[in-house]
């Protein structure tokens, strides 16, 4: 590479019309390869179910809302990960933190809060949360520090974790489930009641679109006002129309699952109606809202604050870094406190979503997350890593894992499937990095 | 040119070891505003620790910093910072996933109202300073690993000239760079003095330090051999001093 030559060359040289438009729109070509590996398993298992079982069950409203719901617990602490990993660290205690905060919180509701404030208070379920939340981060800063301050490798230090807290949610239960949660709070799992409806996933649609509209409009202005090369207007108009028809299109899909009949005649009854036959659809489940509120402030956090530049500067060069004036440790303790907070969340939507607190919640998790971190395409040399990304990767894990239960594969095979297609996600990536400095 | 007044930058008995070895043993030099002064000896001899000290990147055991006859304690960079003390590492200290603009402002990031980083605002700023140091450089939107070693160079020194310092420390900044490159560096040190800005010079090659320094002070063994000004001895003479420790003029 010569100093004197202009990069603007780079851009002249012919190239496939793929690789042209990903230039010009600037879109991520991995994301690219994501979404188009995620079709083919959708696809691919829907038609496998077609022609083996006459019954294509994977491209549904019901399944794929099914699966969002599932992906949220992995999809939150996923975007912890990244950061985790992107500053050349490893959590391997998410999975017993799951387990050990979902049983602090199951007897907070069901055995502390109610002698106070009695069975079904409103305030139970907004207590068990907080409390949730700040024992979580609170656990995550333990380990920030030990890792941090103390010096000790944070996978010996995660990897006690991971043992004592799994033993410390199996003796303050001791050994059994806590069930069932507060009503209100189990609505934070999603399931019928926990959706929001039609008419307020319309609403959340419309937000969004005009969320993605300022995104761009901003984005432009910005460039035009410091004179930076633009996007030609079609690539943005692409850009907004790709946005707003994902966006319409995610709103009826969640609209177009109806509410089973027994939980509206249950509904019916409740109200005092008769609802017999009536369509209500199950629209936009609260724990997709709160991955994808979380998924958009850990993006905004990563990639428009100092907090988020430091992380990736520490992960690039941690000397550097060090040299810049940034308290590295401080920001590392950080990281894994927020990884905690976020792991509060995971475990709130999980124990909710099964309506009860088990010593055993969350058990592998660790290894889910890690591995959508790093299908997302997070380094695990560190420094490198994006919030979508490991979103989707733990989309791509959770419709592999699903698509196989429909089809009726046994858990056995699953792990296997599982375990070849990350080696296999992590080498392709390689490959593709390789390809890319060249 | 003689040096009257108060020094802009005086290291004073400065002393640090590591695990027994005592890497720079109360040594002192000083700085004055537009002058260059040269940092040279062999490899080990204590030079980068000992400027190291005043960067902030160690701390002395012992000895005392004055700047503008203040004395100032350093325990970290940001403390450097604030003292407009600028450092361009031999390692370049960058970021390598990061772009050049994030390396520019590393730790100073320019912000919002909101408190958000302004990209814009940053790449604009980089791109203005870019163009007067390195009117080539193109690549402001790739992680500056994809940069060749002389344009990673020119964002480390537009990360020290960009700031306003008023001490700048180069730790061998034309180790990397090709004979053209150099020229500019030499360049941009001559302007900086000029401007008043006092430069710590850290360099192996003799004829850059007879060239580019007002002073050379010599160390070997973590010992301050001596501080001789440039037109009062040969490059013969310098040499004895790094390889014998001692300046044979003033034996005699």
């Amino acid at each position: 590479m010569n100093d004197t030559t202009p990069s603007k060359n780079a851009d002249d040289s012919p190239k496939s019309i793929i690789s042209r438009f990903i230039t010009v729109t600037e879109t991520d070509p991995r994301l690219l390869g994501m979404l188009g590996a995620l079709a083919l398993i959708w696809v691919g298992f829907h038609f496998y179910g077609v022609i083996f079982n006459d019954f294509g069950a994977f491209l549904t409203p019901r399944n794929l809302w099914n699966l969002s719901v599932q992906t949220s617990s992995i999809g939150i602490m996923a975007t912890g990960m990244v950061l985790v990993i992107v500053t050349r660290n490893i959590d391997l205690s998410v999975g017993s933190m799951i387990g050990v905060i979902a049983m602090a919180m199951g007897l907070l509701q069901v055995e502390v809060l109610p002698q106070f404030v009695g069975i079904g208070h409103w305030s139970i379920s907004i207590i068990a949360v907080i409390v949730g939340l700040i024992f979580g981060t609170l656990i995550g800063a333990i380990h920030g520090w030990l890792i941090a301050y103390r010096e000790i490798p944070a996978f010996i230090v995660t990897l006690g974790g991971l043992m004592v807290w799994r033993g410390m949610a199996f003796l303050s239960g001791g050994g059994r489930t806590i069930s069932p949660v507060d009503p209100s709070f189990a609505l934070l799992g999603g399931g019928p009641y926990g959706a929001v409806g039609a008419s307020i996933s319309w609403i959340i649609g419309g937000l969004a679109c005009v969320g993605v509209g300022y995104v761009i409009y901003s984005g432009r202005h910005s460039r035009i006002k410091h004179d930076f090369h633009l996007r030609p207007m079609w690539a943005e108009i692409m850009l907004i129309t790709v946005g707003w028809a994902s966006i319409i299109g995610a709103v009826i899909l969640v609209n177009s699952y109806p509410w089973p009949k027994g939980i509206v005649r249950q509904y019916g009854a409740k109200v005092g109606q008769d609802l017999e036959g009536t369509f209500i659809s199950h629209g936009f489940a609260v724990p997709v809202l709160i991955l994808v509120a979380v998924g958009i402030g850990m993006t905004i956090l990563m990639t428009r604050t100092r907090f988020g530049r430091y992380v990736f500067a520490i992960g690039g060069n941690p000397e550097a870094a060090a040299l810049a004036g940034i308290d590295t440790k401080w920001v590392t303790m950080k990281v894994f406190a927020l990884m905690g907070m976020l792991t509060a969340i995971a475990s709130v939507i999980a124990s909710a979503r099964l309506n009860s607190a088990t010593n055993a919640l969350g058990i592998l998790d660790e290894l889910y997350v890690i591995a959508a971190a790093v299908i997302g395409g997070t380094s695990l040399a560190g420094g490198i890593g994006k919030i979508y990304g490991a979103i989707l990767g733990a989309l791509v894990m959770q419709s592999l894992q699903s698509g196989m239960v429909l089809i009726g594969f046994d858990s056995a095979i699953q792990r296997i499937v599982v375990g070849v297609v990350l080696v296999l996600a992590v080498y392709l990536d390689i490959v593709y990095n390789k390809r890319v400095k060249k | 040119m003689a040096n009257v007044g108060t020094p802009l930058v005086e290291l004073k008995d400065i002393s640090i070891s590591f695990g027994g070895i005592k890497a720079v043993d109360r040594v002192s030099v000083d700085l004055y505003p537009g002058e260059v002064v040269g940092l040279l000896g062999h490899n080990g001899a204590g030079k980068s620790t000992l400027i190291k000290c005043l960067s902030g990147a160690y701390k002395a055991d012992a000895g005392e910093v004055f700047i503008n006859g203040e004395k100032v304690i350093i325990n970290n960079p940001r403390d450097a910072r604030d003292q407009n003390i600028e450092t361009i590492y031999q390692t370049l200290a960058l970021a390598d996933n990061l772009d050049a603009a994030s390396n520019l402002f590393l730790g100073r990031e320019l912000v919002t109202k909101s408190g958000f980083l302004d990209e814009s605002k940053m790449e604009a700023e980089t791109r203005k300073i870019m163009a007067r140091l390195n009117p080539n450089f193109q690549k402001f939107d790739v992680p500056v690993s994809a940069l060749s070693g002389g344009q990673r160079q020119s964002v480390a020194i537009a990360r020290a000239v960009y700031f306003d310092a008023k001490i700048l420390i180069m730790d061998e900044p034309t180790a990397a760079l090709g004979p053209q490159e150099t020229e500019m560096v030499a360049e941009l040190i001559q302007e900086l003095k000029n401007q008043g800005l006092g430069i710590f010079l850290i360099e192996h090659d003799i004829h850059h330090v007879m060239k580019l320094c007002d002073r050379a002070s010599v160390m070997k063994n973590g010992l301050l051999v001596g501080t001789e000004r440039v037109e009062n001895v040969t490059e013969d003479d310098i040499l004895s001093m790094i390889i014998l420790g001692k300046n044979p003029k003033r034996a005699k």
